[in-house]
């Protein structure tokens, strides 16, 4: 085996993981290769396949090595498989195993539930690239659009770490896995996409940041969570894989802080004091800061699905079995065993939302959710910090975890975004007061107008603070095509 | 817990819904995940605990005698995202064993009577599986005709027991698998293996299902695979169905009451003796539809089942049930000659083979079975069952000084002749009789004679018979006998000699569960503090004995 945190760029595919010494393992993603291009052409970016994209490629996975940019065509794009470096006498984290030696192979009594995992992972990776794959065509700069194509290219990547996985370590089943996970669609009839959240239609940029900061955000903590793993590979795969996830969380964080100060600005210029005032907000051509509300109840709902049952066997079975741990489980003081711990937990009983204590092991679904929902939290936040600087009376905030689900305890029930019930009529007459309605959609719809001149932003959203790579406010992030 | 009571109607179902659309009917599995039986559990998933059983068995039961019209019923899930996850484990981990047990008896028999309903009512059944079907869930789908699969590229049909639980799938899965789909043994071997199972083209492949269709054409295919199903149904489209009201039952302390049966409750001796009573007048051909659910066979049938299933689940340390009746044996004759010459007719033939399911659910039955036939009863024809059904039947011989009932007498009718086969495909007579086919020549000679007891005994259609003198001390001794054995050894006993003759898919799936099944729930690698089914849930992994037995 190569040394792993050399790049081996000399074959078809650039790895850390000695490819040229595994012919088996280099047949199998050789064949899987021309699908996969296959897959890029006809569900990646709609129409910017021959741009020259100013992108971040990794060439190394030490910290200086990571982010090479340059400029380069996507479908030339260099994805490849590339893992943290191994751990010295690595030992199992947590669960049952805690102490024993790493798994460098699969535990024949785990297979199931590894594959399962993997799968379940690397099927978010293409769904986002086919949520995303119409909005290059509306971005409001080349600075967006650029930023769209890196997290386009990895997210496929990403793709490609979790398809090594399950070729290398998962036999035929595996290759068999790695071929579904490009024949799904998402958002399609006959074969979509495992996970609610991954077949909603990503219609414009306020979803598109949206879906960064929340929904990529879950990606991040399920990577974490993986991370931890008593699987090495899948560990150093993961951890690899947080180093790229960072970006993405970043377009949603500066994305959304961007419209709303933008929008901020708009309402101070035009002397506007009131942000419910919806009409002459928009007429400002800027979004009101209702809709970003809105916008963000429907998001963080979709996305608090994605962590599944608030009460799970699955979520204990992998935990125990040292499979997939806790966000930053190397940094909490346990005994990371937890077969006698208890965790409180929000659940629905006779009609009323109270809190119980259920064991830790079956609530660690809702202790990842509660991870991220403080984080995101804290990001809403700084969004709140741009709307106070601005001197605009507004807090955007999170809905109630009970409010608008289809998974875990509240899915048979409406809530509005303060966690009281509704009956199923009054939601229906008040639905469009919480999520975005029609109307709303319709108004961002129009302000969806490409802006491709270097330097220039869409008037609704405010440019950023510096630029990628350090480069100046009219660099050419991305080389149109004739 | 609560006692489980068996009536229900579809106004109170609370996990099903029974719609019915001309010659088809959808029956749409959506389980209240708050309503289990046992309180605290969460039946999440649509998976089912016996209260949710209770309720398909009584939809299929209604199906058949209120909807004549029905020749195809479509079970589906009335959730998104799964068609059916078994049963469920949190309620499987707290019930006692017997509960256990006499749950996936349950079960069973209402699987194997939506087969019985598809063979010989012409009622076919559809499995359209919309979503994930694991373990029950898929043996569920596995009793139906046709099973069709969502080719969504993650619904996938699994019995993940072994893996999972460390059990076997309980409602006949294993033997449905290589017995009735044919599966090739090493790939149900992998299947069975497997935990996520099979989806797609594989399940179809491997004969796990039908056949496999995407979600856009889903609900057009279901339609359409149910109405040629129906096409296939000789059931008659302009019948009238017959209402199937409320059982009339009065529960007290030591007696429970219905209309045409009683049971004695002695738990000193840990004995209820049921007692059937014979129609009050003769049976008319005219007055069948007119009767409906009061028509005398229909009536005794449906309290009767009520009964065995009540003293099934809620008077477990009732060893013994002692069988008897009172009535004129005519008028059962008459009874029996309508069920026979009227065969033809959809009511009567839904008639006789409830008959035929209750009489199976009676030597389903682990308690020991006597019956007695004493000057005053009606053994006679479809009664005539009981005694050939029991593990001993002593009959009175003459009569007692000082009662002026007639003599006992035992009379066979044509039905007695395969109108109710057992498990086995047999009659109760043919399989009495397997080492002396002679006896059941002479048994077909002599339907419609009255024979009293020295004839009955002389015949072989009685354990024996005795005369005033000897009756009370016999039956007393015999009793207190058979309270003092081992109830385990007793039911493994009475289960074995029950089940004499060939094997059936039947047969199999209840000799499968009781031998293996039974025997893994009790293991300490399953039901133990560290067993598989114990840990369920909590995500500890459970401790083996690796020692092969």
């Amino acid at each position: 085996m190569s040394d792993s945190a050399t790049v081996d760029y000399d074959g078809l595919i650039p790895n850390n993981v000695g490819l040229n010494a595994d012919p088996r393992l280099r047949r199998a993603l050789e064949s899987w290769h021309p699908g996969y291009l296959d897959w890029w052409r006809a569900r990646g970016p709609d129409g910017f396949q021959d741009s020259l994209v100013y992108l971040r490629t990794a060439i190394g996975v030490d910290s200086d090595g990571w982010a090479k940019f340059g400029y380069v065509r996507m479908p030339d794009y260099r994805w490849g498989i590339l893992l943290a470096p191994q751990v010295e006498g690595r030992t199992i984290p947590f669960g049952a195993h805690k102490g024993e030696k790493a798994w460098q192979e699969v535990p024949g009594e785990y297979r199931a539930l590894l594959r399962r995992l993997v799968v379940v992972q690397g099927d978010t990776e293409p769904a986002s690239v086919e949520q995303q794959r119409l909005l290059g065509a509306t971005a409001p700069s080349l600075y967006d659009l650029r930023n769209l194509f890196q997290v386009n290219v990895e997210e496929a990547r990403h793709l490609w770490a979790m398809v090594y996985l399950l070729q290398k370590y998962f036999g035929r089943d595996g290759r068999e896995e790695a071929e579904e996970l490009l024949r799904r669609r998402s958002g399609d009839r006959d074969s979509p996409r495992l996970l609610g959240a991954f077949n909603e239609a990503t219609p414009d940029w306020l979803s598109f940041f949206m879906f960064t900061f929340f929904t990529d955000r879950d990606g991040k903590m399920q990577l974490q969570a993986l991370a931890q793993s008593g699987f090495d590979p899948l560990s150093r795969t993961c951890r690899f894989m947080l180093t790229e996830e960072a970006h993405h969380m970043f377009v949603g964080q500066t994305g959304i802080g961007r419209i709303v100060e933008r929008s901020c600005a708009a309402m101070r210029e035009a002397g506007l004091s009131d942000p419910t005032d919806i009409e002459r907000v928009r007429a400002l051509g800027v979004i009101d800061l209702p809709t970003i509300q809105k916008k963000a109840n429907l998001h963080f709902a979709l996305t608090l699905d994605l962590f599944g049952g608030e009460i799970s066997t699955n979520a204990a079975n992998v935990f125990n079995a040292g499979l997939k741990g806790r966000y930053r489980e190397d940094k909490i003081a346990d005994d990371h065993v937890l077969t006698g711990a208890t965790y409180a937990v929000v659940r629905l009983r006779d009609g009323r939302i109270v809190t119980e204590e259920v064991p830790a092991l079956s609530a660690l679904n809702m202790r990842l959710r509660d991870d991220f929902a403080a984080e995101a939290a804290a990001g809403v936040e700084r969004w709140n910090a741009i709307i106070a600087r601005a001197g605009i009376a507004y807090r955007l905030r999170l809905p109630h975890v009970a409010f608008n689900r289809r998974i875990g305890e509240f899915a048979g029930i409406e809530a509005d975004p303060d966690g009281n019930l509704l009956s199923a009529e009054e939601w229906q007459r008040r639905r469009d007061e919480f999520l975005p309605s029609a109307a709303d959609d319709a108004f961002v719809a129009s302000l969806m107008r490409p802006v491709t001149e270097p330097g220039k932003f869409a008037p609704w959203i405010a440019p950023p603070r510096t630029g990628i790579d350090g480069k100046p406010g009219d660099f050419e992030y991305v080389r149109l095509a004739g | 817990m609560d006692a489980i009571d068996f009536r229900t109607d579809p106004s109170r179902y609370r996990h099903w819904r029974l719609e019915c659309e001309g010659p088809v009917a959808f029956l749409t599995l959506d389980v209240d995940p708050a309503g289990s039986l046992f309180p605290g559990v969460e039946l999440k998933l649509n998976s089912y605990d016996l209260g949710v059983d209770i309720e398909l068995a009584d939809a299929v039961q209604r199906l058949r005698f209120e909807h004549p019209e029905v020749r195809a019923v479509a079970i589906r899930s009335g959730k998104d995202n799964v068609f059916c996850a078994g049963a469920n484990i949190a309620a499987l981990a707290r019930a006692s064993h017997q509960h256990k047990v006499n749950f996936c008896k349950f079960t069973n028999e209402t699987r194997l009577a939506i087969e019985d309903a598809s063979e010989h009512s012409d009622q076919r059944y559809l499995a359209a599986i919309g979503g994930p079907a694991a373990g029950g869930g898929y043996e569920l789908a596995a009793a139906c005709d046709w099973l069709m699969l969502v080719d969504d590229h993650r619904s996938a049909v699994s019995l993940p027991e072994l893996p999972l639980l460390a059990v076997l799938p309980g409602t006949g899965g294993l033997t449905r698998l290589t017995d009735k789909r044919k599966v090739r043994r090493d790939r149900a071997d992998l299947f069975c293996a497997t935990e996520e199972g099979a989806r797609g083209r594989r399940a179809v492949e491997w004969r796990l299902v039908d056949e496999c269709v995407p979600p856009s054409s889903w609900d057009a295919k279901v339609r359409e695979r149910a109405l040629a199903l129906a096409a296939t149904s000789d059931r008659p489209a302009e019948a009238q169905g017959i209402a199937l009201p409320p059982l009339e039952r009065k529960i007290g302390d030591d007696a429970i009451a219905y209309p045409h049966l009683r049971v004695a409750l002695d738990r000193g001796r840990r004995l209820a003796t049921v007692t059937v009573t014979g129609p009050t007048q003769a049976p008319d051909a005219a007055e069948i539809y007119r009767q409906g659910a009061t028509f005398w066979p229909l009536a005794v049938a449906r309290e009767l089942d009520d009964a065995i299933l009540h003293l099934r689940f809620n008077e477990a340390e009732l060893g013994i049930i002692v069988l008897r009746s009172e009535g004129d044996p005519a008028a059962v004759l008459v009874a029996d000659a309508l069920l026979d010459e009227r065969a033809d007719d959809w009511l009567v033939r839904e008639i006789r083979l409830y008959w035929k399911r209750v009489l199976k659910r009676l030597d389903m039955t682990a308690r020991s079975l006597f019956t007695l036939i004493e000057p005053g009863s009606c053994f006679a024809g479809t009664l005539a069952e009981l005694c050939f059904a029991a593990d001993r039947t002593l009959m009175f011989a003459g009569t007692r000084a000082g009662d002026n009932r007639p003599a006992a007498i035992l009379t066979l009718s044509a039905l007695n002749f395969g109108a109710y086969p057992m498990g086995n495909g047999l009659s109760r007579l043919e399989t009495r009789f397997l080492g002396e086919p002679e006896s059941l020549q002479r048994a077909r000679q002599i339907i419609g004679v009255s024979l009293p007891a020295e004839d009955a005994a002389e015949l072989g259609l009685v354990t024996a018979a005795y005369d005033e003198v000897d009756w009370d001390e016999e039956i007393r001794l015999m009793l207190e006998e058979r309270a003092s054995f081992s109830p385990d050894a007793l039911t493994g006993l009475e289960a074995n000699l029950r089940g004499a003759g060939p094997e059936t898919m039947e047969t199999r799936i209840f000799g499968r569960l009781s031998a293996w099944q039974n025997w893994i729930f009790q293991r300490a690698n399953a039901a133990g503090p560290e067993g598989a089914l114990k840990l369920y849930g909590t995500g500890r992994r459970p401790k083996f004995d690796p020692e092969r037995v």
